[in-house]
């Protein structure tokens, strides 16, 4: 059987497709299915030839062999230094393979693939920095994802993830009108304790446009409430678009570049629509990765840069800190020990460390770092996917060793994690080795902290 | 046979390794592709000198980088091999003589013992980075022949010519088989892995781009390398 009715080469674009996806109960047919499923072998070496270019030939060619980045990737580490982790290993022989074999592999090949695109790497880059000719395998596995997704080799919450962005434009099945409405709902919810809280959608010529990832008015709307309150407290003038809200990209984990570029084409429209200043994004780092760093390239903008300046909420709150926009009382500072976990999306990906310290230096009296830290720091063990995927728990389990070693031995109890991936697998990584942490985004922590303007706070009704 | 080898035998291999390398620089720049490579290249050229720069300067001093510095070892093998790999052969007194009486000029050379040392040093390097694939079970996974093979290739000037300097066993023989190594290795680096004599740079300024321009650069932010 060449292509399955859940399984095979073409995309999801419509709800029943989803549908019929989504009640495939973990994948099961999906998955019984993918061991009959067809190499398109032309089509492969036919991409093949088309993209691999320059740099990533030169990568794949010059590759010393040399095993210097053997240590540089928590996956290896975690898997007691198995051989088989080794970076360049895990490339040389899947893409190595295929090009060797100008693309005539097989099914059972494309399984090898798959296991290991999304499951022995999580993207996460930091390989390249180890390796004396930058060779970075992060950007090489996710060209492999992208591979494996042309010929239907992807696992299934993944394909259900990019579906998901070609029907909704949105990581789940969230509508323009369920937005929208929690929106309303949330404001009207925290009105009471915060008078004259609003979430503003689409109003025009905003100074800010903020946009989130659909986990948050899907299963944590008081995030949403959160930002307004903190948005509210600064004095900012912001909206939420009622399209093009979502900044998150389960596209780019799965390796559909078709579906990525809709969706950061949906986000640019709404920042030329409403016509902001600037935008702000959630607490997340794939988003901002997806929508800001990779996403002006999907959409073909030559500047590599978004249509208006966009900036990543620690950007936003640790501006609003050191301008008082926002001021902590320092009766309230954190006092215990507590770490922060750089998020290889916006940190090492995009420079953003310097302004997490900062942060960290106006809420925390004993901050204590991870080692190591800023671009250099491991991943959660949860990037990439790797959280949402359940053919790989395990090996997700696994990974999270690592991590759970570096925030131990900062001694520190409280983990900041200001990225839903990152929170995702520390919160697992307490659910399964029971070490005694806590982990929390920064906008409740900051809302505990901040001194109450008087105005904004509710007026006592007169006896 | 020596006229031959050191004649036109040696213009056709400094001729092969010169255009060749070359040819692959010019490849590899021409290949580049802002948009499947997703960094903009044309659009931040300051940026982007900057990340290159800091991205090839801080990986050729030794311990410059957290790599050099987690692997010490490795780092001074692959130093001295490198080194004495381009260093030795250009300033070599014999290689000099021989190019004052061809080409009428010279570079300053290096004192024979100096030169011993070096060679030596080059052959036991390469001795060890042999020793290292075998020894340790993640360089082993990824090695093939092919990779022994460019180690081989790479040391076999080394050798032959320490043999005939030292006038071990039939001197003409060894010459000969000496300038026949070097050679084979000067029309070997563009052909094969070896072409990292140039690639090296254009993969460092590549990455270095890639950082100084999308991931943090135009943040003002240095990648610490
Ligand atoms: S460090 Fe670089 S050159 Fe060495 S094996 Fe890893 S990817 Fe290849
Ligand atoms: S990108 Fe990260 S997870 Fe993937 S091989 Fe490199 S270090 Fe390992």
């Amino acid at each position: 059987m060449p292509e399955g009715k859940l399984c095979n080469k073409t995309p999801i674009n419509t709800k029943e497709e989803l549908q019929a996806l989504l009640s495939d109960k973990s994948g099961k047919q999906y998955y019984e299915e993918m061991k009959h499923l067809d190499v398109d072998q032309e089509k492969l070496w036919g991409t093949i030839q088309k993209t691999l270019k320059s740099r990533l030939k030169t990568w794949l060619e010059i590759c010393a062999h040399c095993g210097l980045c053997s240590d540089s990737c928590f996956l290896y580490l975690a898997n007691n230094k198995d051989p088989k982790q080794v970076p360049s290993y895990k490339v040389q022989s899947t893409l190595g393979e295929i090009v060797r074999r100008k693309g005539k592999v097989d099914n059972d090949f494309m399984h090898y693939v798959m296991e290991t695109a999304w499951s022995k790497c999580t993207c996460c880059n930091r390989c390249g920095m180890y390796c004396p000719f930058g060779i970075d395998m992060g950007i090489m596995i996710s060209y492999v994802r992208g591979l494996c997704f042309g010929q239907g080799f992807v696992p299934w919450e993944m394909k259900i993830g990019s579906g998901m962005h070609r029907v909704y434009r949105a990581q789940m099945d969230i509508t323009t009108e369920d937005w929208v409405e929690t929106c309303e709902w949330m404001a009207e919810e925290y009105e009471e304790d915060w008078p004259g809280l609003e979430i503003p959608v689409d109003k025009q010529n905003a100074d800010i446009i903020y946009t989130v990832n659909a986990r948050e008015p899907k299963h944590y709307p008081e995030d949403l409430a959160e930002a307004a309150i903190l948005f509210h407290m600064a004095g900012e003038n912001w909206t939420v678009p009622s399209m093009g809200w979502e900044e998150t990209s389960l596209a780019m984990f799965a390796g559909d570049w078709e579906a990525c570029k809709l969706q950061v084409e949906s986000v640019y429209d709404a920042m030329k629509r409403l016509n902001a200043k600037k935008m702000v994004v959630t607490e997340c780092g794939h988003a901002y990765r997806a929508t800001v760093v990779e996403g002006p390239y999907w959409a073909g903008l030559e500047s590599g840069q978004t249509p208006i300046p966009s900036f990543h909420y620690v950007e936003w709150l640790a501006e609003a800190l050191r301008t008082g926009k926002i001021k902590i009382d320092p009766a309230k500072k954190i006092k215990e020990p507590v770490t922060y976990q750089d998020s290889c999306n916006y940190i090492r990906n995009a420079g953003l460390g310097d302004v997490a310290r900062e942060i960290m230096s106006y809420i925390a009296e004993d901050f204590r770092e991870m080692e190591p830290n800023r671009e250099h720091n491991f991943c959660c063990g949860g990037g990439g996917g790797f959280n949402g995927i359940g053919l790989y728990r395990e090996q997700r389990n696994t990974g999270l060793k690592v991590k759970r070693d570096q925030i131990l031995k900062t001694g520190a109890k409280l983990v900041v994690s200001p990225c839903h991936n990152c929170w995702d697998a520390i919160r697992d990584l307490e659910e399964v080795y029971k070490v005694g942490i806590r982990w929390s985004f920064l906008k409740p922590l900051i809302i505990e902290m901040a001194i109450v303007p008087e105005h904004l706070k509710p007026q006592e009704e007169e006896a | 046979m020596y006229e031959f080898v050191t004649g036109p035998l040696a213009w056709l291999a400094f001729g092969i390794f010169f255009i060749g390398v070359i040819v692959r620089a010019v490849n590899y720049i021409r290949g580049l592709d802002w948009k499947l490579d997703r960094v903009a290249y044309g659009a931040n050229p300051s940026h982007g000198a900057r990340g290159a720069i800091r991205s090839i300067f801080f990986w050729l001093v030794p311990f410059g980088t957290r790599s050099w510095r987690f692997y010490p070892g490795m780092t001074v093998l692959f130093f001295i091999f490198h080194f004495g790999l381009i260093f030795t052969p250009i300033f070599l007194r014999a290689h000099n003589m021989l190019l004052a009486e061809r080409w009428g000029f010279s570079l300053p050379t290096i004192s024979d013992p100096v030169a011993d040392i070096l060679t030596i040093a080059v052959m036991v390097a390469g001795l060890f980075l042999i020793l290292r694939r075998i020894a340790l079970p993640e360089v082993r996974i990824l090695t093939t022949a092919y990779d022994y093979l460019l180690i081989a290739i790479a040391i076999a000037p080394f050798l032959t010519g320490f043999l005939a300097f030292h006038h071990v066993g039939d001197y003409r023989f060894w010459l000969i088989t000496h300038i026949l190594a070097g050679e084979i290795m000067l029309i070997a680096i563009p052909f094969t892995k070896l072409s990292h004599f140039v690639l090296f740079f254009c993969s460092r300024a590549q990455i270095g781009m890639d950082y100084g321009i999308k991931r943090g650069g135009l943040k003002g932010k240095d990648l610490a390398w």
